[in-house]
Formats: structure tokens, sequence, C-alpha cells
């Protein structure tokens, strides 16, 4: 079982000098570490395997598009010649995410800052235990709830802005559509919200929660109240963790496809009334288009989930880019 | 510290007066408040869930497929998709554990620093990929590029891709726990470096590392885009998950709701119902191990 050449380090029995740290002068072939090295050679193979084959599917329908993929506002790929682009889905899907954003993060960072400075300490971790319990319910729990009881219950609310900020071009309202029930935009944006909320609030907890106690305390003994101290002591070293918190949320709003599939429905349009029906999102429209997608259809949507894995690919690696180096600065990483 | 160096006396110290104290206090309101918004979808989701699902679910639910049922009629269940799921999930679970495992075990215990920080780094952001992606991607290899059809199999590959990175993170934290002394005292009796990691640092993290693994089984439990695109669904009983489009539960949620019939409705929730209690098990289960995990105790 044991290796037949004599060699230094672990595993060899000649008395050598006292070696500290992690035994690195263990350099011989051994074939474990092989097998974990092409275990973690394969998470960079998957990575690039999935750009390549998304790219080279999406190759077909892209030949055969009659229009500019990245400015055409239809979306009838089956069609002979074939027109689609994907304006609208990218339209809608920065649109709702954003709006998520406004609504999640002011929620999620009063959270965090509750459960690490304010809630009483006994409960202070299961209340945080309680906010992830948000991000364990299904996506498909979500659309489903949003779809049968938000839909409906959030229509007053959405005339109410309707009617009293309609001059905000965001919110305005031809034609009065929003007096009955609407699947806007505007409904998946609060389902984002929820969704996105428990990622901003558990890394915000995190980052918060690693700032050093010797600030908070020179605050409070400089007089400070609570409030003050969190603004001048806790945020500003939290700051850049933060910011990367509120990416990856805005990374998996992006990407959230299956509840924003059941609120939204199908339609195809821009539309910058937010509180009217209509809207799609990239991910949403390839669940709710895929099954009645031909061969070229399939292919555009493929083309479509391509553009979406770059988006998030690029808010994802800026994210830990930005995380990490928040934790190096704080010492916590080498 | 004197009352000679300080700016008030000391007996005011405690006293904040006027828009300091209101400000203060107003900050405090809004944290409370903050904390109270978040909750309730949380209260409503799974009121509403439990509700609606209460009011269909029944043992017949459990044990009937929906095979010959119309989206009008009130019969049917979800035998078909529990089996598509559970078998599923083993599969998923068969690919990504022993992967993950040895990827965590790299980055942990063999890891160069450049390679190693490179790996860790994507393997962050495969945990950022949206689950859509994932399942357009064993599409687009799979299902179209080698002919191979819609399939449970299929599914459990894009879960798979999903589970891994964050089995690896999971397992990574936990084998990080183990303290060094212990591996020391094992390089000590000349034990080498394979036999260290498998007879000695894993089963010390065993506990923890079985946690990250329920806990990430239980995360792409409820997947249902990456599904959608290459399990494809039925409404027949499929054990084969090698072939033929199979059913599963967060696809029959989804299918029944946007079939929009009360009946389908119905059936929505206690699906949605059944999915939710499984996935809370699982969470509960995983939190249970964590308390009586030996490393994490502190």
């Amino acid at each position: 079982m044991t290796q037949s050449t004599p060699t230094i380090g672990p595993g060899s029995h000649r008395p050598g000098p006292i070696v500290t740290g992690t035994p690195r002068k263990a350099r011989r072939i051994e074939p474990f570490r092989g097998i974990t090295m092409a275990a973690a050679a394969l998470v960079l193979v998957l990575l690039a395997a999935i750009a390549i084959f998304l790219v080279a599917k999406a190759i077909p329908s892209l030949g055969k598009d009659q229009k500019n993929f990245f400015f055409t506002k239809v979306w009838s790929p089956d069609a002979d010649p074939p027109l689609f682009g994907i304006a609208v889905l990218a339209f809608g899907t920065v649109l709702s995410s954003i709006i998520a954003l406004v609504i999640a993060i002011p929620v999620a960072l009063g959270v965090a800052i509750f459960v690490v400075e304010y809630a009483p300490r006994r409960l202070a971790t299961w209340l945080g235990y309680l906010i992830d319990m948000l991000a364990t319910v299904p996506s498909v729990v979500y659309g489903l709830w949003g779809l049968i009881f938000l839909v409906p219950h959030i229509r007053g609310f959405q005339h109410f802005l309707a009617t009293n900020f309609g001059w905000i071009p965001l919110f305005s309202d031809p034609n009065n559509r929003t007096s009955v029930a609407s699947r806007s935009i505007f409904v998946a944006s609060v389902v984002l919200a929820i969704m996105v909320l428990p990622v901003i609030a558990a890394i915000s907890r995190e980052v918060l929660r690693q700032v050093d106690p010797g600030l908070k305390e020179a605050a409070l003994a400089l007089g400070a109240t609570r409030w003050e101290m969190v603004r001048t002591a806790l945020l500003p070293p939290s700051r850049p963790g933060i910011i990367g918190g509120i990416m990856l949320g805005l990374g998996r709003a992006l990407g959230e496809t299956i509840a924003v599939a059941l609120v939204l429905g199908t339609s195809f349009a821009v539309s910058l009334h937010i509180l009217q029906p209509g809207g799609n999102t990239i991910a949403a429209n390839i669940a709710n288009y895929f099954g009645e997608a031909g061969k070229n259809g399939r292919s555009a949507l493929i083309a479509t989930g391509l553009v979406l894995f770059v988006m998030t690919l690029a808010v994802n690696v800026v994210a830990r880019t930005v995380i990490h180096r928040s934790a190096v600065r704080q010492g916590l990483v080498k | 510290m004197t009352t000679a160096t300080a700016s008030r006396p000391a007996n005011q110290q405690w006293q904040i007066h006027g828009r300091r104290a209101f400000v203060n206090n107003l900050a405090t309101v809004a944290m409370y408040l903050a904390f109270i918004v978040a909750v309730i979808p949380l209260g409503l989701v799974i009121w509403y869930t439990i509700g609606k699902g209460l009011a269909r679910f029944s043992l017949g639910f459990l044990t009937h497929s929906m095979a010959g049922v119309g989206s009008n009629d009130v019969n049917g269940g979800v035998y078909h998709a529990i089996v598509g799921t559970v078998e599923q999930l083993l599969i998923a679970s068969a690919i990504a554990v022993p992967l993950g495992l040895l990827v965590a075990i790299y980055l942990n215990e063999y890891g160069g620093k450049a390679f190693a920080t490179l790996v860790r780094l994507l393997v962050d952001v495969m945990t950022g990929i949206p689950s859509i992606v994932a399942g357009l991607f064993v599409l687009a290899f799979w299902v179209i590029g080698l002919h191979k059809g819609y399939s449970g199999f299929a599914g459990a590959m894009a879960l798979s891709i999903l589970m891994l990175p964050v089995v690896t993170r999971a397992s990574e934290e936990m084998l990080r726990l183990v303290p060094d002394p212990l591996r020391e005292a094992a390089y000590a009796l000349g034990i080498p470096k394979w036999r260290v990691i498998l007879s000695i640092i894993m089963p010390t993290a065993r506990t923890g590392i079985t946690t990250g693994i329920m806990l990430a089984v239980a995360r792409v439990m409820g997947e249902t885009a990456p599904l959608l695109l290459t399990a494809a669904g039925t409404l027949f009983i499929n054990t084969n998950p090698f072939h033929g489009q199979q059913e599963a539960l967060p696809l029959y949620v989804f299918s029944s709701a946007a079939s929009g019939t009360p009946a389908d409705v119905n059936r929505a929730w206690a699906a949605a119902m059944t999915l939710i209690l499984i996935v809370v098990l699982l969470y509960v289960a995983a939190r249970l191990l964590t308390r009586r995990d030996a490393l994490n105790r502190r």
C-alpha cells in the first residue's frame, strides 16, 4: 500500500530537521494527489465546456437570424425566415433585477445590522436562521405564491402607485390597466426582491460580524449613540463586502427563471410602464418558450442563455473578487 | 477620563438629547421594522402553501400519478414526480459528492497557491451560475449534441453541476477545521499523506461534510429550470432515469401552476407543500447533525 521509493517528508521514517507548517518538501508523484488535482482541473474544464457548448449550439440560429440579434424586438425564431432578438429580454432582465435590488437592499442591510447589533444576543443566531429560511424556499414555490397570491393582492398597491405617482414615468399607467390585477414587471421584481434578500443579508451579516470589535468600542467610548457607532465604525470597513453581497444578489436576480416565468407569463414587448402587464426576462423566456420551440427555436434560446451566462459570470467574478479583497484587507484570508 | 479633560460633566455622559437621540431611536425602529418586513413574506409563503396544500393533500396524492388525469379532474397525484425527484437526486449526488470531495481535498490538503486560488474563485463563481444555464448546457451537450434525448439522467447531470460547488465549499470549510496537530501526529507515525487524508482527516470531518451534502441536496431539490430543459416532465410513472422523459416535484408544481385550472392549482399547492416539507426536513436534519459535530462545537 505504501510507496516503495524512500522519500523525505511525511511517510518517511528517516529522522530529519523539524519541519514547521505544511510539509512542502514532499515532492513525489503521489497518485492520490493526481486524482484530486484532476478533479480540481475538471472545474475549469466544466466551465469552459459550458461556454463552448453554448456557443456551438447558438451559432446555427444566429447564422440564420435575419435581423440584428442584439437590437431586434421580436421573437419568432421558428418562422421562415427566422427573426429574433434579445433586446426585449435583456431590457426586462436588467430592469426587473435593478428594481428588485432597490427594494431588497435597504431591507437586507437593515436585517443584517439588526441581527448583528440590535437583536437580543440569545435570539440573534436563530433570527439569522429565520432569514436564511427565505433562501431555502424553492423558487417554483415563490412563483406559485407570486402568481396566485401576490398578483391579485398587490393590485391595490399597484393602482395606488399608478394613480398617485403616475407622474413618475416608470409608474405611469396609460389606459388605466392597473385597475385590474396585473402580471407586471413590478410584481416580478417584488418576488425577486424576496429571493435576493437572504443572499444580501447573509453576506452582509458575515461581513459586519467580522468588523474589529475594538472599532465599535472606540466609537461607543467617544460617546457615539448606537446608530452613530453603526454609521461611523461598523459600515465603512464593511462597505466592500456588502457591495460584493449586493452583486451576488444581482447575479441571482438576473438568472432567476421559474418564479419570474410563472409571475409574468408570456409576452414580448419593451415597456417602461412597470406596473402594467407585460415584460419578459431572458431566463423566464427560456422556460416559457422552450415547450413550443422547434430546432431553430431551441438554438435561439441557447443563444440568449449564452448572453445570460456571460452577464452573470461577469457579475459573479467581480463580486467574488471584491469580497475576497475586502477579506484580505481585514486580514481574514492570506 | 477626569472631569477636567472631558468635554461634558461625567453625570451627563449617558444622557443624549435632542436630534441625536431622535435619530438613534429612529434607526432602532427602522432596524426592527426591516426585520419584520423581511419575515412577512416568509410567513405568508409558508402559511399560504401549507394552508392551500393541506386542503388537497392526502395519502392518495402521494401514491397516484397523473396518468389519465385531465387538468380539470380532481384526482391524481405526485407519485411519478417523487420517483423522479428521488432518482435524479441520487444520481446527481453520486456524481457531485465524490467529485466535490476530491476538489475540496485538493484545495485544502494539496493545493499549490496560484492554481488553488484560481479553482476556489471558479468554484465560487460556479455557485452563481443561473440554474437555467446548467440546464441549457446539458441540453446543448447531451440532449441535442449527443442525441441522447430527454431523460432523468440528463436532469441529474444538470443538478450535479449545481451541487458541485456547494459540496466543494462546504467540505473545504470542514476540512479546514480539522486541527493541524492531528495531521502532524499522523505524519509523525509515518503514515503516507493519502492515507492520513482518507483514514484520519475525512473521518474527523465526516459529520460536517454530511451536513454540507444534505444542504446541497436540499438546495438543488427545488430546482425547476434545469429539469425543464433536460428531464422535460411527463404525466406517467417512469422508473428508468436513463430513458425517456421523467417528472420531478418542482416540475410538477411548475406545470400545474402554469396550467392554471383550479384543480391543477390545488395540486400545485399540495405538491409545493410536499416539496417544502422534504426540504425543511433535510435542513433540520442537517442542523441537528451540526450540533452533534465535534468540530463545530464552540
